[in-house]
């Protein structure tokens, strides 16, 4: 394990050391410790390394992951893990809004509570939150899937495309063109393998299902008029 | 954008350094707000029956003269302290009496913020440069505001600066922006409020200050903002006892808040609350969309 403490070290020079991990090199798992609430720590890394934060980040942490493994142990800004790829992120505290926001793949495991619009435009990632999420959560998701342990707030899945979204307490309103659906043995089976690998312990026996109407982006030739 | 950050301390022996720690959170903020800069602190030094008044002048301004004069026609024991251009009266007066004196002897003066206890320095420039112009470091407080300004819809000047002062010993600092200010400046004019530059988060202080003179208590004034000020918005308001933080429903503009035994801290980033002492253990959480947060207030 190489540890880098940020108070002493240049953030920049200290993402530029991860982003520079080769695939053959032996040193893989780094600890960042003190990032004192510090914007885009770990951000852009593209291997598979295993990097852990100790204490609070700011916005855009562990953005435009691919294939890292980012563990953070402490809250997290506005925009975490925005534009992920593939990889894993797991915050153990809470993170702020837009986490997960227009990722493309990878998993995404949120301890505590995240709040607005979590997930927001995703695309292919898959978010799972122990805690609760804000309002607006899932906004234009396309792909992907959110799973909720706690409870939603307002809008949730507001103008949704094909975003899976699985919550087990209340929600608070469903926004948009987003309903709730049957929770099938097919979606029974898929949240069951999602929570395993968030290694969350719950039964998607207990979630509810919810996703697009598919009324809002579907192009209806009847209004062809209106244009 | 725009930074801004509240510190009150919960304890007696966190005064002394306040406004060394809220000059550190203000220069963490300065990437979000490089024009300028203010702080809003609240400074219990005077005795009962004596108002607080802070006005600012031009840099060759003579202070001593305005003492002197002063004493002569307000309080022979006028206190008169300066903080780069602006000044520090104290004086065992009414505060309509010292401010009408003010008006009618030295127009060229503006009056920055009035009250008790409460002592507003802003000014144009780097929140470093601001912070040491003014001395903060040494300054002490039962609670303070600050804030950072990148101006998006009206010009750079000290007038155009937070914090804003909306009555006696209180003030907003705002990060956001608001789409109805004009008509709003119209209407709070109508009333008699006096708005004096064509900043829209002027226009948020004035709204506040207009309901409190109404008869509001702060909780409902800010409760009725939130029908009536259309626009992105946190708002920190500064009290006698403390402040409070309130974010638009819809919350675009983010904030943070920490709580330990010793403080408590609001910023728009962590990063500002980050070099508190035992910021790490703090408790720390996120303010809900449109819900009304105070201490002491």
């Amino acid at each position: 394990m190489i540890e880098i403490d940020l108070s002493q070290n240049a953030l920049r020079e200290a993402n530029q050391r991860l982003q520079a991990v080769a695939a053959d090199d032996n040193a893989r798992r780094f600890l960042l410790r003190n990032p004192r609430g510090a914007h885009a720590v770990a951000a852009g890394l593209k291997a598979p390394i295993e990097v852990t934060i100790e204490g609070h980040v700011g916005f855009y942490c562990a953005g435009m992951n691919q294939e890292a493994d980012v563990i953070l142990r402490g809250h997290a800004g506005v925009g975490l893990a925005e534009n992920m790829m593939s990889g894993t992120v797991r915050v153990t505290g809470n993170a702020s809004e837009s986490a997960g926001a227009t990722g493309h793949g990878g998993l995404l495991v949120i301890e505590g509570d995240t709040s607005s619009r979590c997930g927001i435009s995703m695309k292919g990632i898959d978010i799972v939150v122990g805690g609760s999420v804000g309002h607006m959560s899932a906004f234009m998701g396309q792909a992907g899937a959110l799973a909720v342990l706690g409870d939603a707030g307002p809008s949730l899945g507001d103008s949704l495309y094909e975003a899976r979204l699985y919550v087990r307490g209340r929600v608070e309103s469903l926004g948009a063109d987003c309903k709730e659906k049957e929770m099938t043995a097919h979606h029974l089976d898929k949240l069951g393998r999602l929570l395993e690998r968030a290694k969350v312990s719950a039964n998607p026996r207990d979630f509810r299902r919810y996703g697009s109407a598919r009324n809002l982006y579907n192009f209806k030739i009847d209004n062809l008029g209106t244009y | 954008m725009c930074g801004i950050v509240g510190l009150y301390a919960k304890r007696p022996a966190f005064r002394e350094s306040l406004g060394a720690h809220l000059a550190t959170m203000l220069v963490e903020m300065s990437d979000r707000g490089p024009d300028s800069a203010g702080v809003a602190l609240y400074r219990p030094t005077t005795t009962a029956g004596t108002v607080k008044l802070v006005v600012y002048g031009a840099t060759d301004f003579d202070w001593p003269a305005l003492k002197t004069a002063l004493a002569g026609a307000v309080d022979p024991e006028v206190g008169l302290e300066q903080r780069g251009n602006h000044a520090v009266i104290t004086a065992r007066a009414s505060l309509e009496a010292l401010r009408a004196w003010i008006a009618a002897q030295h127009p060229e003066l503006r009056v920055v913020s009035a009250g008790e206890i409460i002592e507003i320095f802003k000014e144009k420039g780097h929140p470093r440069d601001v912070v040491q112009h003014f001395g903060l470091e040494g300054l002490s407080g039962s609670h303070g505001l600050g804030h950072t300004r990148m101006a998006t819809e009206s010009a750079v000047t000290t007038e155009h600066s937070h914090p804003f002062s909306t009555g006696r010993d209180l003030c907003l600092v705002h990060n956001g922006s608001l789409s109805n200010h004009n008509r709003l400046r119209a209407r709070l004019k109508k009333a008699g409020v006096d708005i004096q530059t064509d900043n829209d988060s002027e226009v948020a202080a004035g709204y506040l200050a207009w309901r409190l003179a109404e008869g509001d208590s702060l909780e409902e004034a800010l409760e009725r903002g939130i029908g009536e000020l259309d626009g992105f918005y946190t708002f920190a308001i500064g009290t006698k006892e403390g402040f409070a933080v309130l974010r638009d429903p819809i919350a675009c503009k983010h904030a943070v808040l920490a709580e330990t035994d010793d403080w408590v801290a609001m910023a728009t980033e962590y990063r500002a609350i980050a070099p508190l002492p035992g910021a790490e253990q703090a408790e720390i959480w996120e303010p809900q969309p449109g819900r009304i947060y105070a201490w002491g207030a």
